[in-house]
């Protein structure tokens, strides 16, 4: 089973919430996905069956969604905007600096992401979903870091207060 | 015009929780009220209906808007944006696929505006295209290709690297996927989601990096797989059997019906120097609506096996030789002669014949009732249903299904054995909102579109049945079950269309017949007798059945007609396939002759089967192949296969069709009825008959059922004649003189009247009618004749014994039949007969806890009869008390735990552990 037994019982409270089923989708995707770190083959079978389709089917609405991730992924999900402004404000720089100061490390998953709409603050990225802006490469790092230590907070992999 | 954004109000009740609100969010066409509007397409002014499809009505009055989604069989999406066509007044283009026409409307379709529309969406669909048409299978008969031509702007301002996959990726073992090609119509995952309810495929990922996927570890192992391929408007989708086998404008086609099982979807068979490369699906709307499985898609394989018996062989010095056919005939005629002057005709007997056509049919059963003069006739193995049940049943046909009262499939698994009765059941069901009523001893392929299921032991289905009748009839109150089935056909009139087949082969055939006599109290009854064998209805009809008389008259009723129009017909009743076996057994058959059927392996009593065959005197096999039956056989006589002889066939609702020759046969077989034709002559019959169409105009002359079914009325009737055509004159649409078998096109391919040009319409139908007046009256009299025998009816009266008790230990064993078993079909198709499943045996779960055995144990399992080792695993849709095990599977064994002589087969069940 891929739930847990509490989340289980989540999930079909979930489900009992919409008229069909299917629609259950994406909100049990992310109940699997807070709880196992990433979205896994296992979840999405369960979830078919949950929800009345096909794997196939769940797999194809989840991977529409770079939200969801299907592959291991850190604890911390460091999304960096390089769109227009982050671009000539320094998006680029704390993006490779990023990448190659924890490129080995599995607590922490490095991205590049489009406009996250904090166009005000750049360059800014997202630890978890959560807004971080104004950063410099020196000031991301610190801010992870931060989050690794435990001196801060995270929200789950889905980007849900705690 | 009703507005598309008026979406009726739900009513929320208070209280109830959210998911039990009632659903109003369907997606629905606005269809307005019933009636006629007219609107105007590029200047003309055309009729239309409330609620039809603008791409479809453009169509039909000669318009061809350009489309790669769409298609006539499936929901309109509006996914390639392909049929934008310009409406005045309407802001934007508007897609035709999913616009309704309304009165009034006024539409451009070449419009400068539409045709830039359409410009700009073909080099969108390009941009990722690959082009690679040299060496794409769909290269020559390509809707992009085509469409591009026609409609495209020629030239592409796109110059950037193209996306590239991996390719081409397997999806399942028949069907290859190269994403490279895809346009992301969604037709195949449309199809596979509403027309096979297998939606093993899906679109995965999003923009440029959209691609049709599986799920890891789970195929589209769908039965129906093929059929994307056909429908897919690019090369992206390809089958194994055909992928660079051919190019279509190698290719020459014929219409014919596939004979795999005994639906007779109507088929564009192709070949490509003297060999069979595809079979694709004809629309035929009372038929298959274009659909076939893909046993009956790529089962053509076995034609060209290279185990195929190409010459005659003569049993010499203990081995089966080559000879000349001359001689071969000569030594059959003569064993025949030997055994009727020493035993007479009771001595000789027939199975088999339901793998030929109605010309096969007839000729055999002509030769084997008016010449050898037996009965001891029969085209099934014990494991059908007798035929003075199944040709004596008030009829149904396919289209029947769609406007029924209510469905009740008795018994067998549809999905299994006629696996497109199968989608139409379906469709009725989930679509058009037919109440779907099962009665079956486990949960199998259509269970989850049933209404209710009422569930019985293997030997209670008749006393199931009969209190089904019950209920139906109006005596409620015994049996919630059957209530609850009763309750949905409150307020539906009309007919209750049971399909009736055999779902267990261990259960004796006297349940299958109790169950039809109770349904049949029903005044509203009508059956479609499903019965999977190829030509198994026409056999039966043309006479391969004992009791019978072509033509479904007995043999009785027929004694005076047939004895004016043969000469003689046997004294008495003969034996069925069990008597004959058993009489057999005992060294009472001298002759025997085996018509296409291979007892040893599909008859559901393997040690009945094989005594009968050891110990049965004279033995000739009319066959393609060397089986554990036929290479027992003193003479050998290789046939022809389908595809490769013209003829005609009866489907399950008594559809007669006709099959066409698309190859010569390598070597020097010939068409069955050649055989008993010859046959005859060398016993002093000189049947005169040379073409199958000969054979054809005297089945109508001389079998009641299918009079005025003549090679003429064949040649023109465009679905086919449903015999007695007289009770089913309405239906025949026929065509000037002859109707050609088409040329495939790409889709949907229409039966051949398509190629009739509108201009002769009126013609034809003038001289349709003609026809079918004359049809009406034809009934061939000539001077002396005896009058016209009338046609069987079943009347009922055949009781079952009610089955022992089970005890508790026991399991009731359930064998039915699988789509990829272990004949001939799947066995020489090199595609299909990697298909074929592990034999399991399956038991609930409650029971495999009971017994104490782990998923994948081995089990000792044995009957009165004899018993097997083989693997055990729990499935839920297994009753408690029964155990299922598939029939005709390699190395099941399931027939030597069958006896025929009892009502049921109980099991013990142990672990070996």
């Amino acid at each position: 089973m891929a739930f847990s037994d509490v989340n289980l019982t989540r999930a079909r409270d979930i489900v009992a919430r919409y008229p069909r089923p299917k629609s259950a989708i994406l909100p049990l995707a992310h109940l699997a996905q807070d709880q196992d770190g990433w979205l896994t083959a296992e979840a999405m079978e369960e979830i078919a069956v949950l929800t009345g389709v096909t794997p196939a089917e769940v797999q194809g609405t989840c991977s529409f969604y770079t939200m969801f991730k299907r592959r291991p992924c850190g604890s911390l999900l460091v999304s960096v905007c390089t769109n227009v402004t982050c671009l000539v404000t320094g998006g680029p720089a704390i993006l490779r600096h990023l990448t190659e100061r924890y490129g080995d490390d599995d607590d922490v998953t490095v991205e590049e992401v489009e406009c996250l709409a904090a166009c005000g603050g750049a360059p800014a990225l997202q630890v978890n979903y959560e807004y971080h802006e104004q950063l410099t490469p020196e000031i991301a790092e610190a801010l992870v870091d931060d989050y690794k230590a435990g001196r801060r907070t995270p929200r789950t992999i889905s980007g849900a207060q705690r | 015009m009703t507005d598309v954004n008026d979406v009726p109000k739900v009513e929320r009740p208070p209280g109830v929780p959210m998911s039990q609100w009632p659903s109003a969010y369907e997606y629905v066409l606005p269809t307005g009220a019933p009636g006629t509007v007219t609107l105007t397409i590029d200047g003309r002014e055309v009729k239309a209906q409330t609620g039809d499809l603008l791409i479809k009505v453009a169509q039909d009055h000669g318009t061809y808007i350009p489309r790669f989604c769409y298609h006539e069989r499936m929901k309109p999406v509006g996914m390639c944006r392909m049929c934008l066509v310009e409406v005045e007044g309407m802001r934007g283009m508007q897609i035709s696929c999913a616009t309704v026409v309304a009165d009034g409307m006024v539409v451009h379709t070449q419009s400068d505006a539409a045709r830039q529309a359409q410009d700009g969406v073909l080099e969108l669909l390009l941009i990722n295209h690959p082009l690679d048409c040299p060496v794409c299978d769909r290269g020559g008969e390509c809707p992009l290709q085509d469409t591009t031509l026609a409609f495209g702007p020629g030239e592409s301002r796109f110059v950037e690297e193209k996306r590239h996959w991996e390719k081409p990726i397997p999806i399942s073992e028949l069907v290859l996927l190269d994403r490279e090609r895809c346009i992301q119509c969604g037709r195949c995952t449309r199809f596979a989601d509403e027309i096979a309810g297998d939606a093993l495929i899906a679109f995965g990922s999003r923009g440029a990096h959209t691609e049709v996927i599986t799920f890891p570890g789970d195929p589209f192992t769908s039965y129906f797989s093929g059929n994307t391929v056909q429908i897919c408007p690019v090369g992206a989708l390809t089958a194994t059997p055909y992928r660079f086998r051919a190019r279509p404008w190698d290719l020459s086609a014929v219409e014919t019906s596939c004979t795999t099982c005994s639906v007779h979807c109507r088929g564009a068979l192709e070949s490509s120097s003297n060999r069979l490369v595809r079979l694709l699906g004809v629309d035929s709307e009372p038929v298959n609506h274009g659909w076939l499985c893909d046993k009956g898609r790529f089962g053509y394989e076995v034609v060209h096996s290279e185990d195929r018996v190409r010459h005659p062989m003569v049993r010499k010095n203990g081995e089966l030789v080559e000879c000349s056919w001359p001689e071969a005939l000569d030594v059959a005629a003569e064993g025949l002669k030997r055994a009727l002057e020493l035993n007479g005709p009771k001595s000789v007997a027939l199975l088999g014949g339901a793998r030929g056509t109605n010309e096969d049919a007839y000729v055999w059963a002509r030769f084997a009732k008016g010449v050898v003069g037996t009965d001891n006739v029969d085209a099934q193995l014990g494991d059908g249903i007798p035929a003075e049940v199944a040709l004596g049943l008030p009829e149904a046909t396919i289209a029947d299904l769609d406007r029924a009262a209510a469905i009740v499939v008795v018994g067998l698994d549809l999905k299994e054995e006629v696996p497109v009765l199968y989608l139409r059941v379906k469709r009725a069901a989930e679509e058009l909102g037919v109440p779907l009523i099962e009665l079956a001893p486990r949960d199998q392929g259509l269970t989850r579109y049933a209404s209710t299921s009422i569930r019985s032991l293997p030997g209670e289905q008749g006393e199931t049945a009969r209190r089904l009748a019950d209920a139906l009839g109006g005596a409620r109150g015994t049996d919630a079950g059957a209530d609850a089935a009763a309750a949905l056909l409150e307020g539906r009139a009309g007919d209750i269309v049971v399909v009736l087949g055999r779902g267990d082969l261990a259960e004796s055939a006297a349940s299958t017949v109790r169950a039809a006599t109770e349904l049949a109290r029903l005044p509203q009854a009508r059956f479609i007798v499903a019965l999977r064998r190829g030509n198994v209805r026409g056999a039966m009809d043309l006479g391969l059945a004992p009791g019978f008389l072509p033509g479904r008259v007995t043999l009785d009723a027929g004694r005076e007609w047939f004895g004016h129009a043969w000469g003689s017909v046997p004294a008495t009743v003969g034996l069925d396939a069990e008597g004959i076996l058993r009489a057999a057994e005992q060294g009472r058959i001298h002759a025997l002759m085996l018509l296409g059927t291979d007892p040893h392996d599909d008859c559901p009593d393997h040690a009945l089967a094989e005594g009968a065959l050891n110990a049965a005197g004279f033995t000739i096999a009319i066959d393609a192949f060397v089986t554990d039956s036929t290479k027992r056989a003193d003479v050998f006589l290789p046939v022809t296969m389908w595809g490769e002889k013209a003829g005609s066939v009866t489907n399950l609702e008594g559809r007669v069709q006709r099959v066409g020759q698309k190859v010569s046969p390598d070597g020097t077989a010939m068409p069955d009825w050649r055989i008993a034709a010859e046959l005859a002559l060398r016993l002093g019959v000189d049947f005169d008959l040379e073409q199958p169409e000969e054979v054809q105009d005297e089945i109508a002359r001389v079998a009641p059922a299918y009079t005025g079914i003549d090679s003429t009325l064949l040649r023109r009737a465009r679905d086919g004649a449903v015999a007695p055509v007289a009770d089913h004159r309405d239906e025949l649409v026929l065509g000037p003189v002859s109707i050609p078998l088409t040329d495939a096109r790409w889709e949907p391919i229409r039966p051949g009247l398509d190629a009739v040009e509108l201009e002769d319409a009126k013609t034809a139908n003038d001289e349709a009618d003609a026809l079918r007046a004359d049809r009406l009256t034809s009934v061939a009299q000539s001077a002396g004749a005896p009058p016209a025998p009338a046609l069987h009816r079943f009347t009922g009266g055949v009781t079952d014994t009610a089955p022992p008790a089970r005890d508790a230990y026991a399991l009731r064993l359930v064998t039915g039949r699988t789509l990829y078993d272990g004949g001939i079909t799947v066995a020489a198709s090199d595609s299909l007969s990697e298909l074929v499943a592990d034999p399991v045996l399956l038991i609930s779960p409650q029971d495999r806890d009971r017994i104490g055995v782990e998923d994948g144990a081995e089990v000792r399992v044995t009957s009165a009869r004899g018993s097997l080792t083989l693997a055990v695993r729990a499935d839920a849709a297994i009753g408690t008390g029964t155990a299922y095990l598939p029939f005709n599977l390699p190395g099941s064994g399931v027939s030597d735990l069958v006896d025929l002589s009892t009502a049921v087969t109980d099991l013990r069940v142990e672990s070996l552990s």
